[in-house]
């Protein structure tokens, strides 16, 4: 479980985030939704400790990890898999090379078990015969599987998804969608995923957070956000739906 | 300006502080070493050749004078090549080459995430990937002046002999006469001092990019400049240190 407390951060005049407070729960996939430039990859990078909030604390299982002892905050880093907008694999690296770096830089594992871990992360992500690729010959959804692949490869405890879906076609946005969600429930890890994408609350949403402006605006589960009553709320959730109903009419060959 | 110094400071210090375990940077270090070295060897080659070869030359029209013995020419090309040209110009060559390959790879990392990456997986990213960087051009950079200095002295041999400034005899006369050993150490000296100042100031420059490609090369640029800029006042300093 990871809890953040009363987190701001402010960037030179802009105030980015403005004390947003909040609980993840472990074997669910919690979402921060809300549109660009809210604040949502901000405060993700403020939990994994990538950028330092102004004023709050987060918690990961009851140890304090905001301006702890370094080594304190190593060790609940490397219980942390990160996929990032970008996929952010390593490009002078096989894609073999990019699940084995954490368990060749972080644990004692000798090469033939890391290896067989690796073929095991690939398997379950659905990339069995990739090893020897490059990331500049895999497409956009099979970097977000190595991606993946890596971020669970040191078995990880918290995962974080920095808007997985982002440049992906719908199928294999739902795809991904999908695998996260069964990776967090098969593995009983605490994920938080960032993103603006619907099609993701309905799918994968256990808990969601939405934010606005920098604030958390409401809080609730993929069952009751359509009874929300906050009207920026309504009016992301309708702008949403329009864009899907449009997607669909020219999908369809219409015209809009 | 000042500002600017204290973060590069910040940064150095932060190379030494949670360190890979040694059997890593080793590795790394020879991976690095390899990039840099074997990649630039053509280059220096080709440059360090011509330079004492034009060396050779422009020495030989200045000298010409009947009581000037022509072995002069050999001894000047020496000196000169030793003590400024092979190392100063050598470090500036790799600071074009090396420096912009440093501060483009790692500009493109950081905009790419990927020192996000390293960071979340508990490893220090700076010393990950800059202290293998800079611990590899020291161990590179004199090897490539020592190879400046044989070429560039090999090259003003054959320009002399084949442009019939001066005899073969008088050329290597030149160059075995009131030679100083000192000389070499301190060319060499000056090639890890240059070395360090171009890996460090190369690698600041890139880990430090934000934005897109765009800012990528123009930390490209600012690395080289800056570089070449340090490497000038360096060589200053050291002539009149250590000479």
């Amino acid at each position: 479980m990871i809890e953040i407390h009363n987190i701001h951060k402010t960037f030179g005049d802009k105030k980015v985030l403005d004390g947003i407070s909040g609980v993840f729960e472990t074997g669910k996939t919690n979402l921060l939704l809300g549109a660009s430039g809210t604040g949502k990859s901000v405060l993700l990078k403020c939990i994994v400790g990538l950028v330092k909030p102004d004023l709050g604390s987060v918690t990961f299982d009851g140890t304090y990890f905001t301006n702890n002892k370094l080594d304190i905050r190593q060790e609940i880093r490397r219980k942390i898999g990160m996929l990032f907008q970008s996929s952010a694999l390593f490009d002078s690296m096989t894609v073999e090379q990019n699940v084995e770096f954490p368990l060749k830089m972080l644990s004692k594992m000798p090469k033939d078990e890391r290896l067989d871990r690796v073929n095991f992360c690939l398997k379950r992500v659905g990339l069995e015969n990739a090893n020897r690729k490059m990331p500049s010959e895999l497409s956009g959804g099979m970097k977000k599987r190595v991606g993946i692949a890596r971020a669970i490869a040191p078995d990880c405890t918290y995962l974080f998804c920095d808007e997985p879906n982002s440049g992906l076609d719908p199928l294999t946005a739902l795809k991904i969608d999908g695998l996260i969600k069964e990776i967090t429930e098969e593995y009983n890890i605490t994920t938080i995923v960032v993103t603006h994408d619907m099609n993701s609350v309905i799918e994968i949403g256990d808990k969601i957070m939405f934010l606005y402006e920098g604030k958390k605006l409401w809080e609730g589960t993929s069952d009751n956000i359509l009874d929300s009553d906050v009207k920026e709320l309504n009016e992301f959730i309708f702008a949403n739906r329009l864009m899907r109903d449009a997607k669909k009419v020219e999908d369809e060959g219409g015209n809009l | 300006m000042l500002q600017h110094f204290g973060k590069y400071l910040l940064f150095m210090s932060s190379l030494f502080t949670r360190t890979e375990s040694p059997r890593i940077l080793f590795n790394r270090t020879i991976d690095e070493a390899i990039l840099i070295g074997i990649n630039s060897i053509a280059i220096v080659a080709i440059v360090s050749t011509f330079i004492g070869a034009v060396t050779c030359v422009q020495v030989s029209y200045n000298l010409n004078n009947a009581f000037i013995p022509r072995s002069t020419i050999g001894f000047m090309v020496r000196e000169m090549t030793i003590l400024e040209l092979a190392p100063t110009i050598t470090s500036i060559v790799l600071a074009g080459k090396v420096g912009s390959n440093i501060a483009g790879g790692l500009g493109t990392m950081q905009i790419t995430e990927q020192v996000d990456a390293l960071e979340v997986m508990g490893i220090n990213s700076s010393s990950y990937l800059v202290l293998p960087k800079i611990l590899a051009s020291l161990f590179v950079f004199p090897l490539l002046v020592i190879l400046a200095m044989f070429l560039s002295i090999a090259g003003g041999y054959v320009a002399g002999t084949v442009t019939d400034a001066l005899t073969a005899q008088e050329y290597i006369s030149g160059i075995r006469g009131d030679f100083v050993p000192y000389n070499i150490l301190f060319a060499l000296i000056k090639s890890v001092v240059f070395a360090f100042l171009i890996s460090s100031i190369s690698s600041f420059r890139g880990y430090f990019t934000s934005g897109g490609a765009l800012e990528v090369g123009a930390a490209s640029t600012t690395a080289v400049t800056n570089s070449v800029i340090a490497v000038l006042i360096a060589d200053f300093v050291c002539a009149q240190l250590l000479l």
